[in-house]
């Protein structure tokens, strides 16, 4: 793949921090944020929410976001369903428009970083009937790259083929879409992100509906990325594997509840002031403390 | 033949009015050789039409606004009247084309901005402003074309001729600007191609990589108005929307790919164009664009049928082709479980022999559908008949006699091939069961039927990741065994 281009393009769009500046130390610069504020160097996070409120029609979704996600962390969003969660990472894509609020990547606008970040949408979100293969559609990922107007080569196409080699899908390239299965089809689309070669990923429910084998190639995937220096924010539904797959954790619903270390902030109180009365997902948060408990 | 050479010997190379009262097959042997200019650019202008129709409309399709483009097309009648008032009544030509799809542009438009305004302010539904717009526009241009008839009398005959599509009256030049729109068209599309896939594909993606979604969206309505307005004369409003939905529609019956499905949909539209104008031209009376649209439809049925992708022909035989594998499957799984109950312990062999009672009562099969599973089965040379063991255990015996005696003492046993083809199949289906008592948290004694199901998809990736999940790879292609009681089959049928 394009990694000499990739790493070109970070240095010419003025990343303050390397991609791989950071594979050793984990933690890019002293005493990186726990809780959301309070940051010594937030213009240099992967992504920096400031204040940031959301509405639809007037209803407000999000609601004062201040958040600072450190560099090269598996980090879980999790909040029940309307959170907002899904709203958070359109919001700052530039998909939703914000009421107020500034969003910052590598201490720039979104809009100056897009090659930096990659998207993987909720899955419904498309017509998996669309007239097109696998290869297809990991070959949108480098859309930008080729430019306006100008034609899919046998070049792009091979970086497309490696990617979906990544995900374990190189047999599937040239199958129509509809025909591979919803395990199969999230891997697909993991790959369009992958094949960015981006620094910071957005992931919105990869899990959802995904066959086991899926879920561990894809959470390997991630482990991946991070050990590549990436930032990876991926939002999850499963309290019980929350503890296991993510290095920090955003609660949210509507607003922050808390973000930060995993072992530090979930915790049954945050979980009550997230879900509230949800008592379902409370029993399950229950069980994942109780199995915590045996484990320590 | 006679009235061929007449034809030939009368065809002028340019239409008169004698020509008129000539005989059908005067007129279509003009058509055919393509001796009159005039047929002749008509023909080139509606087939280009159609292509363009079937390029734009794979997109409007794709991007799922095929009600637009219908708001659209009826939106255009008010502009023609209207361009038709003011053209007349500034003592122009009021019939001059360009003049009118100018004004069926600029009101199809307006209809546009109004469904975007009903839906900025209100509370209506999408479905429903579009409703709105193309009963109140549509009927505005009715109202408006009443006006005129009764202003100006006979003079605005032909407007009509707008809304159900009369290639007859359409002049040299008129096919031109067809022609010249509808390959600009095409081109636009040509340079768009790939990001208006990604817009028709997903746009929340589109928009997180900084194209402009609008704007392309914009582009391509402005592209469907376009082929709207230059299909107004030969196809007429009405039926202009099926032209730009029908090519694309059967198109994606023979292809899954993109741009295989854009080029179909083209020669569909074109050959639509082309046939539908010949036709009219042969026959004044038939309207041309009625015919078009039948001849697109005719070919939308013929690939519903017997399209290679997705028509239902291949679809029945596939599915066909699915039920006889996995009653194949099953009779071999029947037959392995077979002997591996009466071989318990030792590895499953092939020289046992299986009687037919043991199979009848292994699956809910009629004795009719076991002779011919037995007999597909042996072809594939899987299995083969077999001497009657020489001692039947009591079970076996008793269990014959209670079956027809035609059939009863027929025995079978598994041949090498078939052995390890039933190997392999009970092996799949077992990896599976496992997989399921072990991810998904089935409860054992309901995984068979479950497992039933999905054994039959499962690909050679999927066997080799669940090998490795269960920690059995040192045993290669070895059979696992099962982890439920074998020997009590599921009872139901699927
Ligand atoms: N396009 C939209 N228009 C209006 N309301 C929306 C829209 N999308 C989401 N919402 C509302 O915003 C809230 C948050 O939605 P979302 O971000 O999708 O939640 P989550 O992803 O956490 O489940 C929900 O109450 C939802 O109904
Ligand atoms: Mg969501």
């Amino acid at each position: 793949m394009n990694k000499p281009s990739a790493a070109t393009t970070t240095n010419a769009s003025a990343a303050p921090v390397h991609p791989r500046a950071s594979l050793a130390e984990p933690a890019p610069w002293p005493g990186a944020p726990k809780v959301a504020t309070g940051a010594e160097h937030p213009e240099d996070a992967p992504l920096s929410i400031h204040d940031m409120t959301v509405a639809y029609d007037r209803k407000p979704v999000l609601w004062d976001i201040d958040y600072n996600a450190p560099q090269g962390k598996l980090i879980g969003i999790i909040g029940p369903n309307g959170a907002g969660k899904s709203t958070l990472i359109k919001a700052v894509l530039g998909l939703v428009p914000m009421a107020s609020g500034k969003v910052s990547i590598f201490g720039k606008p979104y809009s100056k970083q897009r090659r930096l970040v990659g998207y993987v949408p909720q899955r419904e979100s498309v017509d998996w009937d669309f007239p097109v293969s696998a290869l297809d559609v990991v070959a949108m990922g480098l859309y930008r790259r080729i430019g306006w107007c100008l034609p899919v080569t046998r070049r792009h196409r091979n970086a497309a083929r490696e990617a979906l080699d990544r995900v374990g899908m190189a047999d599937y390239a040239d199958r129509q879409i509809s025909r591979l299965s919803g395990g199969q089809q999230q891997r697909v689309f993991l790959a369009r992100a992958l094949v960015q070669d981006a620094l910071v990923y957005f992931m919105d429910e990869p899990f959802a509906g995904v066959d086991a084998a899926t879920e561990q190639a894809i959470i390997a995937l991630l482990q991946e990325l991070r050990r590549g220096g990436k930032t990876v924010l991926v939002v999850h539904h499963d309290l019980q594997t929350v503890e296991t797959y993510f290095d920090e954790l955003l609660l949210l619903n509507m607003r922050i509840v808390a973000a930060g270390e995993t072992g530090e902030v979930f915790t049954q109180e945050n979980l009550h002031k997230t879900y509230g009365g949800r008592l379902t997902l409370l029993d399950q948060a229950a069980e994942a403390m109780a199995r915590k408990g045996v484990r320590r | 033949m006679l009235l061929v050479v007449v034809g030939l010997g009368t065809a002028a190379p340019v239409l008169t009015h004698a020509d008129a009262s000539a005989g059908f097959w005067a007129r279509a042997v003009r058509m055919i050789s393509l001796r009159d200019h005039n047929t002749r650019v008509v023909l080139i202008g509606t087939s280009l039409l159609g292509m363009s129709a079937g390029v734009v409309g794979t997109f409007m399709l794709l991007r799922k606004r095929a009600l637009v483009g219908d708001a659209l097309s009826h939106a255009t009648l008010p502009g023609i009247a209207l361009a038709f008032m003011v053209m007349t009544h500034l003592g122009m030509d009021g019939k001059s084309l360009v003049g009118l799809l100018a004004g069926g542009v600029i009101t199809s438009v307006a209809g546009l901005a109004c469904v975007l305004l009903i839906r900025r302010t209100t509370r209506v539904k999408d479905d429903a402003a579009l409703g709105i717009v193309l009963g109140v526009f549509f009927g505005l241009g009715v109202a408006l074309l009443g006006v005129i008839q009764s202003m100006r009398g006979g003079n605005a005959a032909g407007l009509e001729s707008f809304i159900y599509g009369k290639t007859a009256s359409m002049l040299t030049s008129d096919a031109v600007l067809i022609a010249v729109a509808a390959v600009g068209v095409v081109l636009v599309c040509a340079l768009l191609f790939k990001e208006f896939a990604l817009i028709c594909f997903d746009v929340p993606y589109a928009g997180s990589q900084g194209w402009p979604v609008l704007w392309l969206d914009v582009v391509l309505m402005g592209l469907v108005v376009i082929v709207t307005v230059i299909g107004l004369q030969a196809v007429g409003l009405i039926l202009v929307i099926a032209l730009l939905v029908t090519p694309p529609a059967a198109a994606r019956f023979w292809t899954d790919r993109l741009d295989v499905t854009v080029i179909v949909a083209a020669v569909i539209g074109a050959a639509s164009g082309l046939v539908g104008a010949g036709l009219s031209a042969m026959v004044p009376r038939l309207p041309a664009g009625a015919i078009i649209v039948s001849v697109a439809t005719a070919v939308f049925i013929a690939s519903l049928v017997f399209g290679t992708t997705r028509g239902v022909l291949v679809r029945v035989i596939q599915h066909l082709g699915l039920t006889q594998r996995i009653a194949e499957q099953h009779l071999l799984r029947a037959m392995y479980e077979s002997a591996e109950a009466s071989q318990r312990g030792s590895a499953v062999s092939n020289d046992r022999a299986v009687g037919w009672s043991s199979l009848i009562d292994a699956r809910s099969w009629s004795q009719r559908e076991l002779r011919r599973l037995i007999g597909r089965a042996r072809r594939h040379g899987w299995i083969v008949e077999a001497p009657a063991p020489s001692q039947r255990t009591s079970t076996d015996v008793a269990a014959q006699s209670a079956n027809d005696p035609g059939t009863s003492d027929r025995w079978f046993r598994l041949t090498e091939t078939g052995l390890a083809e039933a190997s392999r199949v009970i092996r799949n289906h077992r990896l599976w069961e496992m997989y399921l008592i072990t991810h998904a948290d089935v409860a054992p004694s309901h995984v068979d039927r479950d497992a039933d199901q999905v054994e039959h998809v499962l690909g050679p990736e999927m066997v080799r990741s669940l090998i490795e999940l269960l920690e059995v790879q040192g045993r290669g292609a070895s059979v696992p065994p099962s982890p439920h009681v074998v020997g009590v089959p599921p009872a139901l049928p699927r």
